[in-house]
């Protein structure tokens, strides 16, 4: 039997919803569900991660995460300008800082500052200056490169227009450039944001005390109650959510209204 | 350095805000431009009197545009002397940021500041680098978008405007800045057919307010018709310059007889 190209297309399209409707089927079928909500979403065990979920978890990986993302934003800006900078080394530095701390884990540099650094030099750094240092220079490279592209992405005509009408360089950039990057850059930002946020709970390694948990050690702390389950975990995983959800909704609009501007 | 230098004014220009308009004559003396080894401009001598409209035109890859912007300084020179609306713009002392607020430039693409409304890429200049007040600059950029027959579209961003529009503002912004005299890169290349009347209005228009004007284009209608002079560059050098009526209606040489041909009889033998 010959079938012509939509036919072909149709029965296709029907064998997927087919295997899709066995799996659901069986699924239903063989699990056991009042095992499943109870190690998974057990109401009681969620009832228990409040207040400390949020009052604690939840404001340490946001002070963490914003206390890095204040240091990388500024980091980020000077290594951005390095890299434009029409002073050789100047740019040497900045691409080697760069592809260094992009290539390298988070991880090893959340040790080094945690442990390694205090135990070679002999002093403790406290766990704000520890994520804020670790997050912050890990963070900063990535920062850099999307500054430096969103830079040079504003067409070189808007900068030859701005200095045409008399503005300094200086003032070029801040009237006429930054702006203009601004806009290119926020959907990225964005995404470097949601990034550091789940980079945040690096910190667990240098150990920290109950009051400074944040929500993947939270978590973690959760479940060594046997009777727990891994609903504690599902409980932190979903308060990530609560932060990286509206941040991705936030940096699709902005990436909207940027190409409509551009249209 | 000499932001006070003395200012001719064109006499007895007409109408069109004459009295805005202080016209400057350009010397151009011995200019040499490379790339790399490839030296796109082989020793340029040009002089622009006050209130003259100049035209370049010359096949493309002729060293017009790079002429142009070497003026301005968008392009820096390797050799000879450039003197523009008072100032040396090839003097390493000179301060070119308050040069060129006396020499008006409009782009081949426009490069209007898209986040900006057309009022506000005429008044932005103005604040930021002359330090006029908002109510001022904005007064006379409004007065500029009339005078280019856009004062009703002052509140449109750029994107929502015809090509033709958004270079009448380009010229807009530039008069709003009160310049000696304008560089005009190809102004009508980058627009539809139906806009380039418009345009090509509007710097009429100036030409006979006594503006001074250099313009590169390949309107040859317009060149003959509102040009003082016409200047045909091929391969880096000035090969014929004088009136249009020498230049492109009788032209002299050899390499502007054929250019001429091919611009005014496309497809033609």
């Amino acid at each position: 039997m010959a079938l012509n190209m939509r036919q072909r297309a149709r029965l296709s399209r029907g064998i997927q919803y087919a295997i899709f409707a066995i799996i659901v089927i069986v699924l239903i079928v063989v699990v056991d569900w009042k095992t499943f909500v109870d190690a998974f979403l057990n109401p009681k065990v969620i009832a228990e991660q409040f207040p400390g979920v949020l009052t604690i978890a939840l404001k340490n990986t946001i002070i963490y995460t914003a206390l890095g993302f204040v240091l990388a934003l500024a980091m980020g800006i000077v290594l951005a300008l390095m890299k434009i900078s029409s002073v050789g080394p100047y740019r040497w530095i900045a691409t080697g800082y760069i592809e260094f701390f992009r290539g390298v884990p988070a991880l090893i540099v959340f040790i080094a500052f945690g442990l390694g650094i205090p135990t070679a030099f002999g002093f403790s750094l406290n766990t704000y200056l520890t994520v804020m240092l670790s997050l912050g220079i890990v963070e900063s490279a990535y920062i850099a490169e999307t500054l430096r592209a969103g830079l040079q992405a504003v067409p070189r005509g808007q900068y030859e227009a701005a200095r045409s009408l008399g503005m300094t360089h200086t003032r070029a950039m801040i009237s006429i450039i930054i702006p203009q990057a601004f806009r290119i850059i926020l959907p990225p930002l964005t995404n470097e944001i949601i990034m550091m946020t789940k980079d945040s709970s690096l910190i667990f390694l240098v150990g920290l005390s109950a009051k400074q948990y944040e929500l993947a050690l939270f978590g973690q702390n959760g479940i060594t109650e046997p009777s727990a389950g891994l609903t504690p975990l599902v409980v932190s995983g979903a308060c990530y959510l609560v932060i990286t959800l509206p941040l991705g909704w936030l940096a699709r609009r902005f990436e909207a209204r940027t190409a409509k501007m551009r249209k | 350095m000499a932001d006070s230098t003395p200012r001719r004014r064109t006499a007895g220009a007409p109408d069109l805000h004459a009295e805005d308009i202080h016209a400057e004559d350009v010397t151009i003396t011995d200019l040499h431009k490379s790339y790399g080894d490839v030296e796109v401009l082989k020793g340029i001598d040009l002089t622009v009197a006050p209130g003259e409209v100049v035209c370049l035109i010359g096949p493309s890859g002729s060293g017009k545009s790079t002429l142009l912007r070497c003026i301005n300084v968008l392009e820096k020179a390797n050799a000879g002397t450039i003197e523009v609306a008072g100032y040396t713009a090839t003097d390493p002392d000179t301060d070119l940021d308050v040069m060129r607020r006396h020499v008006g430039m409009v782009f081949q693409h426009f490069n209007l500041f898209p986040q900006l409304t057309a009022l506000e890429n005429c008044s932005i200049a103005q604040r930021r680098v002359l330090g006029r007040e908002t109510g001022e600059a904005n007064r006379i950029s409004q007065d500029r978008l009339d005078m280019v027959g856009l004062g009703e579209l002052a509140d449109r961003y750029p994107d929502q405007l015809s090509g033709g529009q958004q270079q009448r503002v380009a010229i807009a912004r530039a008069l709003a800045m009160e310049p000696a005299l304008m560089l005009f890169d190809e102004p009508t290349s980058a627009l539809d057919p139906e806009t380039v009347g418009d345009v090509l209005r509007v710097m009429r228009e100036l030409a006979q307010a006594g503006m001074t004007m250099i313009v590169v284009t390949h309107e040859m209608a317009f060149a003959s018709e509102v040009a003082d002079k016409v200047v045909f560059m091929d391969g880096g050098v000035v090969v014929e310059q004088g009136p249009p009526s020498e230049v492109i209606r009788n032209p002299q040489h050899q390499r502007t007889q054929t250019f001429l041909s091919r611009v005014l009889h496309p497809g033609g033998l």
